[in-house]
């Protein structure tokens, strides 16, 4: 067998059988289904879709998640309706993984903490971002509500095998740059549908030495690329990943010695220095240094890109005896409260506080422009998140710079945008 | 099935957030999310269309960025029942169909196309006139399968003809 991380995940779950030369990219599939996920924002229109088709029960009530995290804690009326429309469906089908209140965090930070996913599964998810579980060997793929309503009636979904570009990265990894600057890298190689249709898969020295949570991070902006998937191998790190998330009976995947590619991208990091996206598109990167001296009004620091304990961690390190300048919001939101109670077991939140940033719920809340820090007209905001679009953190006239958790810390006690290394 | 109108362009990367902004996904009403359409590329855009009458034509990767359905039932809530572009960002190519949006891609031809020319698009042959220029252009019919769907009007209305024996 040769196949791609791609060929291999989707072959194994198609419904029927498929031969090596059956599992080729073009070949539209259908495939079982481990997990099939839903938001606040998504849910009530699958709900909606799901009713319509006349289904009566989702096929697995244990493979569905429905996570309340956009636009929690509820902003607004409107919002909170949403979400009874999602409790009512949890509680009517008996959906085991419905997360609402205290137990909920930023869906893609938290199903692979709470081991809801693991490598090899084939995962659809009714959010873009659902791409991020290929950090741990799982082929996930954004659909919108209704092919998850048919998710979750059928418990199966049709894929095409998608053709895969190999990225192998090698180098010296440089001080303060993080798998956020090597994903912002290869969406300004490729342009934001350079990947179109496609699976992006990662590999080399740097990628092996690379903590899971941040090939999290890397696999969750595969889709600014366009991406259908950003598939990285299972390894011993990602088991290890895995038995902390108390799962069992993972096995390392990886791809198959002489697959084939589409194409072959090569990344050598040494000298390179972090990375940030400009208004208004993801693949508008240009070197930190470049823009110093930028003005900003508002910091994010969180989300399903960056909102992890090993991101709260660098942050802290740099505003750890800092404080972030007068008259900017600096806006920290852990993305689940397992980083949350992390962050507050380890002092992060007290180094956080001391340092006058804005501690906030675990929530999607900013990065989509939804609430807990909106941006007015002529605002500029850096953050960790994943999209710059015009408007997406508010106004139509504010801005959005992209980059990693420490630029981030760095930019928010200087007040302009900043290399860690020149506070 | 053929469609006519008139049509309105738009750029390259035509992202989710600007064909309806996050602030209004609290609701899944068709009318309701219509008349939010484009607001995040110009709160003006709307004006331009003349219900049912009015085709969208589009540059590269039309609808990159969320997984939203609400992108294409905000276009069709304000009237728009079609789109011919360079391309499609796949989430959104998908959601088309499953919502009852027709998407239509055709490479660079899709520069053929001005704002206000008078289009007709003959979906079985696979063929688009300009009637304003006179040119016309091909691109590969649909599958049957994906026609039924949009026939049906949206992939839940199908899965529902289905389970009730009647395609």
């Amino acid at each position: 067998m040769t196949f791609t991380l791609a060929q291999k995940i989707v072959a194994s779950h198609s419904v029927i059988p498929l031969g090596e030369s059956e599992a080729a990219p073009g070949r539209i599939v259908n495939c079982r289904l481990d997990l099939v996920l839903a938001n606040d924002i998504t849910a009530p229109l699958a709900i909606k879709s799901f009713m319509l088709m006349g289904a009566k029960k989702v096929f697995d009530k244990n493979k569905i998640a429905l996570v309340m995290d956009h636009f929690t804690p509820q902003k607004d009326i409107a919002s909170a309706e949403q979400v009874l429309i999602s409790r009512n469906f949890a509680k009517e089908q008996e959906i085991v993984n419905y997360f609402e209140g205290g137990d909920a965090g930023v869906e893609h930070a938290l199903l692979p903490e709470l081991g809801l996913v693991g490598p090899g599964d084939m995962v659809i998810g009714a959010d873009s971002h659902t791409c991020t579980y290929g950090g741990i060997g799982a082929f996930a793929t954004g659909m919108g509500s209704t092919d998850i309503a048919a998710g979750m009636a059928l418990g199966e979904s049709w894929f095409k095998i998608p053709e895969s570009i190999r990225v192998s990265i090698s180098g010296q990894l440089p001080a303060y740059m993080s798998g956020k600057d090597l994903i912002l890298w290869v969406i300004g190689r490729l342009g934001v549908d350079g990947a179109r249709y496609k699976a992006l898969e990662f590999d080399g020295p740097i990628i092996e030495a690379m903590s899971v949570e941040g090939r999290l991070t890397m696999a969750n902006m595969a889709i600014e690329a366009g991406a259908k998937a950003g598939l990285f191998a299972a390894d011993q790190k990602t088991l290890e990943y895995c038995r902390a998330a108390k799962r069992k009976s993972d096995k390392e995947i990886h791809a198959d010695p002489g697959a084939l590619y589409e194409e072959q991208i090569n990344l050598d990091v040494s000298g390179l220095e972090p990375l940030v996206a400009c208004p208004h598109l993801p693949e508008n990167i240009r070197p930190v240094s470049e823009l110093k001296d930028l003005a900003v009004n508002q910091v994010i620091i969180g989300s399903c890109t960056n909102g992890r304990i090993s991101d709260l961690r660098e942050a802290a390190k740099i505003l750890s005896h800092r404080k972030v300048k007068k008259g900017l919001r600096c806006i920290v939101l852990p993305a689940t409260p397992g980083v949350y109670r992390a962050a507050l077991k380890e002092g992060i939140i007290e180094t956080l506080l001391e340092a006058e940033c804005i501690v906030g719920p675990p929530s999607c809340g900013p990065c989509l422009g939804g609430h807990l820090g909106i941006l007015g007209a002529g605002e500029r905001a850096l953050a960790t998140t994943n999209r710059n679009f015009r408007g997406r953190m508010g106004s139509l006239e504010s801005e959005v710079y992209l980059a990693n958790p420490a630029v981030a810390a760095a930019t928010a006690v200087a007040g302009v945008i900043t290399h860690p290394a020149a506070l | 099935m053929k469609y006519t109108g008139k049509s309105l362009t738009v750029g390259d990367h035509i992202d989710t957030d600007a064909i309806i902004p996050a602030i209004y996904l609290v609701s899944s009403d068709p009318t309701e999310l219509g008349s939010h359409c484009m607001d995040g590329l110009d709160p003006k855009w709307k004006n331009k269309i003349a219900p049912g009458s009015s085709l969208l034509v589009a540059g590269r990767n039309f609808g990159c960025g969320s997984s939203r359905e609400h992108a294409p039932v905000a276009l069709i809530g304000a009237g728009i029942p079609l789109v011919i572009a360079h391309s499609f960002a796949r989430i959104f190519y998908r959601n088309a169909f499953n919502m009852g949006l027709v998407p239509i891609e055709v490479g660079d031809a899709y520069s053929e196309f001005h704002e206000g020319d008078a289009i007709e698009v003959d979906m079985p042959a696979g063929k688009i006139i300009n009637k304003t220029t006179g040119k016309s252009i091909t691109f590969p019919p649909l599958p049957e399968s994906m026609r039924a769907i949009l026939e049906a009007g949206g992939l839940a209305a199908f899965v529902r003809k289905r389970l009730d024996g009647k395609v």
